[in-house]
C-alpha cells in the first residue's frame, strides 16, 4: 500500500479499516543469497538499499529482538554532517543527502526537519577550530556558518552567556542538520524492505557461524541454520559479541550511553544545541520534552542501563548552559550500549572470511549514518567494493596507521 | 558502582579513572615483538560480556592501579587488586 494524503483522506471516510501491517511476519527459508544480522537501522538500511539501488534478491534480515528495539530506538535523533577529516566528511555529507530525500524515497514519513544545528563557542582557539572545520565542510559540499555572538543571541537570548568558566562567544552552524523521528526511520526501511520482497525475521538470535575452508556457509540461530551465499554483520553494540562467532576479535570496546527527555515544556530551542566544553547537547522534541545528553560512562558494558554519577554530570552541564531548565523535572533516561572504536570512527569492510562482511564500530554516532551506511553497506554486499564514501574505513586501517581520530584521543575508545 | 579499594575500602567509582582490559598490563616487548603483535595488543580487544578484568586508577585517592574484576551485563564487581600485584603474579618485574 503506497501512502498519501489521498490514502489518508479515504481511509478517514471509511472508517480507516483499510490499514495492512506494514510488514510481514516470515519464518526463515533454508537459505538466501544474502543474510543481513541485526535488524536495526543499519541492518534494514543496508537490506533496503540492497534490494532496491543494487537490484538483489532474496534477502533476510534477522533481529534477535523485534525490530528497531536497539540503538536505532534509544539515540537523540541527530542528522548533521559537520566533520573534519577526509575519511569522515564525504561519507556524512552522502548520508545527509540521502536524508534529505529518504521519506519521498521510501514513502514514509520520518519527521525528518532540518532545524539547524549549533556547535558553541567559548574562546578564540574553538573558534579558529570551527572555522576550519566549517570551510572543510564546505570544500566537501556541505554547508557552514560562523555565528557571532550576537546571532547566538538572537536565537537563544536565554542561554547564560557570561558564564565565568564558558562564556559563550559564537558558534559553528549547519543549518541543514537536524532531527528525525528516529522510529520511523527503522519502520520505513523495514517497509520498504519488506515490499521488495526481503524476509524480516524476528526473534531470531545468531548463536554461531557456520564457515568452511575460509568461507561462511551460513548461521546458527535460535530457529535453526540458515544457509547463505554473503552474510553482513550490522549490530553496533553487540559486534565483538556476535564477530566472536566467527573467532575475530574487534578494535571495538561496548560502552553504555545513557539520554534524557524532560517533562513536555513549550517551545524553548528550535534547533540542535552542543555546549562541547560541557560535555552536554540538547534538542526540542516536537512533543516538547528536551532531549539530550552527554558523555558516555566511560566503562565497558552491555549493560543498557548506566549509573547515577554520569546523569549528574549531564544535569551541571545543562545548567551552566541553561540556568532556566532548574525546575524542569527529568521525565525518563535510559541506556544504549555502543561500539566504540580505537579511533572514533566506524569499520565497513569485508573480513578475512570470504563471504562475511562487517559494519560497526559507529561509537555514538550511528543514528545520523543510518542511511549512508546501508547505502554503504549494501554496496560493498553486492559489489565486494567499497563504495567511494567509505574507503577509509577499513580494519587495517590502525595497523597501517590510517587511523581517521576526529578528535585526536588515540586508542582510548572511552575518551573518543 | 561502589570499588572496595584492596587498601582504602569501599570508594565510589567516580573517583576513579578507566583505562580498559587488564589485558594491557601484557605489553609485549617493543623492540622484539612484531608490528602485528603490537597491532593487537594496542587495537584489538576481547570485550566480553559478563565477566572483564579492567584497570581502574584511583586518580582521587591514593593514585594506585587496581585490577577489577566486574561483570559488563550486570555491573557487579567480584574481586578487586592492586595491579601491582597482579603483574608480578603474571611475572613483569615493575
Amino acid at each position: 500500500m503506497r501512502y498519501s494524503g489521498f490514502r489518508v483522506i479515504a481511509e478517514a471516510l471509511t472508517g480507516h479499516k483499510g490499514w495492512k501491517p506494514v510488514w510481514r511476519d516470515p519464518d526463515p527459508k533454508p537459505d538466501y543469497d544474502y543474510i543481513i544480522i541485526g535488524g536495526g537501522g543499519h541492518g534494514l538500511a543496508t537490506a533496503y538499499y540492497l534490494a532496491k539501488e543494487f537490484g538483489q534478491a532474496r534477502i533476510a534480515v534477522l533481529e534477535k529482538g523485534y525490530l528497531g528495539g536497539g540503538n536505532v530506538g534509544r539515540n537523540t535523533t541527530i542528522i548533521r554532517s559537520n566533520y573534519l577529516l577526509d575519511g569522515n566528511e564525504p561519507f556524512y555529507e552522502f548520508s545527509l543527502k540521502l536524508w534529505e530525500g529518504l521519506e519521498q524515497d521510501f514513502n514514509y514519513n520520518a519527521m525528518v526537519s532540518q532545524r539547524g544545528i549549533i556547535n558553541l563557542i567559548h574562546t578564540d582557539a574553538q573558534r579558529d577550530a570551527a572555522t576550519r572545520r566549517g570551510n572543510a565542510m564546505i570544500l566537501h559540499g556541505a554547508d557552514a556558518r560562523l555565528l557571532s555572538r550576537d546571532e547566538v543571541r538572537q536565537m537563544y537570548p536565554w542561554l547564560n552567556f557570561d558564564n565565568a568558566r564558558f562564556p559563550i562567544k559564537g558558534a559553528l552552524m549547519q543549518p541543514r542538520g537536524g532531527t528525525v523521528r528516529h522510529d520511523a526511520v527503522a519502520w520505513g526501511y523495514a517497509r520498504g524492505a519488506d515490499q521488495r520482497g526481503v524476509d524480516l525475521i524476528q526473534n531470531c538470535e545468531v548463536t554461531g557461524m557456520r564457515i568452511e575452508n575460509g568461507r561462511i556457509k551460513g548461521v546458527e540461530t535460535t530457529r535453526g541454520y540458515i544457509g547463505a551465499k554473503k552474510v553482513g554483520v550490522a549490530v553496533a553494540g553487540s559486534s565483538s559479541k556476535v564477530m566472536a562467532h566467527a573467532g575475530m576479535r574487534l578494535p571495538i570496546e561496548s560502552h553504555v550511553l545513557q539520554a534524557f527527555v524532560s517533562e513536555g515544556l513549550k517551545p524553548l530551542i528550535d534547533g540542535v544545541m552542543t555546549f562541547g566544553a560541557g560535555h552536554f547537547y540538547v534538542s526540542q522534541s516536537d512533543k516538547g520534552g528536551l532531549v539530550f545528553g552527554g558523555d558516555i560512562d566511560g566503562y565497558n558494558s552491555y549493560a543498557q542501563r548506566g549509573n547515577l554519577p554520569v546523569i549528574e554530570d549531564v544535569a551541571e552541564g545543562g545548567m551552566a548552559l541553561m540556568p532556566a531548565i532548574g525546575r524542569v523535572r527529568l521525565l525518563r533516561t535510559w541506556g544504549g550500549i555502543m561500539d566504540m572504536s580505537m579511533d572514533g570512527s566506524p569499520i565497513i569492510d569485508k573480513t578475512h572470511i570470504e563471504g562475511l562482511y562487517f559494519n560497526g564500530g559507529w561509537c555514538y554516532g550511528g543514528f545520523k549514518a543510518t542511511p549512508a551506511s546501508g547505502w554503504c553497506f549494501a554496496h560493498l554486499l553486492a559489489k565486494d567494493e567499497s563504495h567511494i564514501t567509505a574507503r577509509a574505513y577499513r580494519f587495517d586501517r590502525f595497523l597501517k596507521g590510517l587511523m581517521i581520530d576526529e578528535k585526536g584521543q588515540g586508542a582510548t575508545p572511552n575518551l573518543h | 558502582m561502589i570499588i572496595h579499594h584492596p587498601i582504602l575500602g569501599p570508594r565510589d567509582a567516580q573517583e576513579f579513572v578507566y583505562l580498559g582490559d587488564a589485558s594491557l598490563i601484557d605489553r609485549p616487548d617493543g623492540m622484539t615483538a612484531g608490528v602485528e603483535a603490537f597491532h593487537d595488543y594496542l587495537y584489538q580487544r576481547t570485550n566480553p560480556a559478563g565477566e572483564h578484568q579492567e584497570l581502574w586508577y584511583h586518580e582521587q585517592g591514593d593514585r594506585s592501579w587496581l585490577v577489577v574484576t566486574r561483570n559488563t551485563v550486570t555491573h557487579e564487581i567480584t574481586k578487586v587488586e592492586l595491579a601491582r600485584d597482579v603483574a608480578r603474579a603474571r611475572g613483569r618485574t615493575k
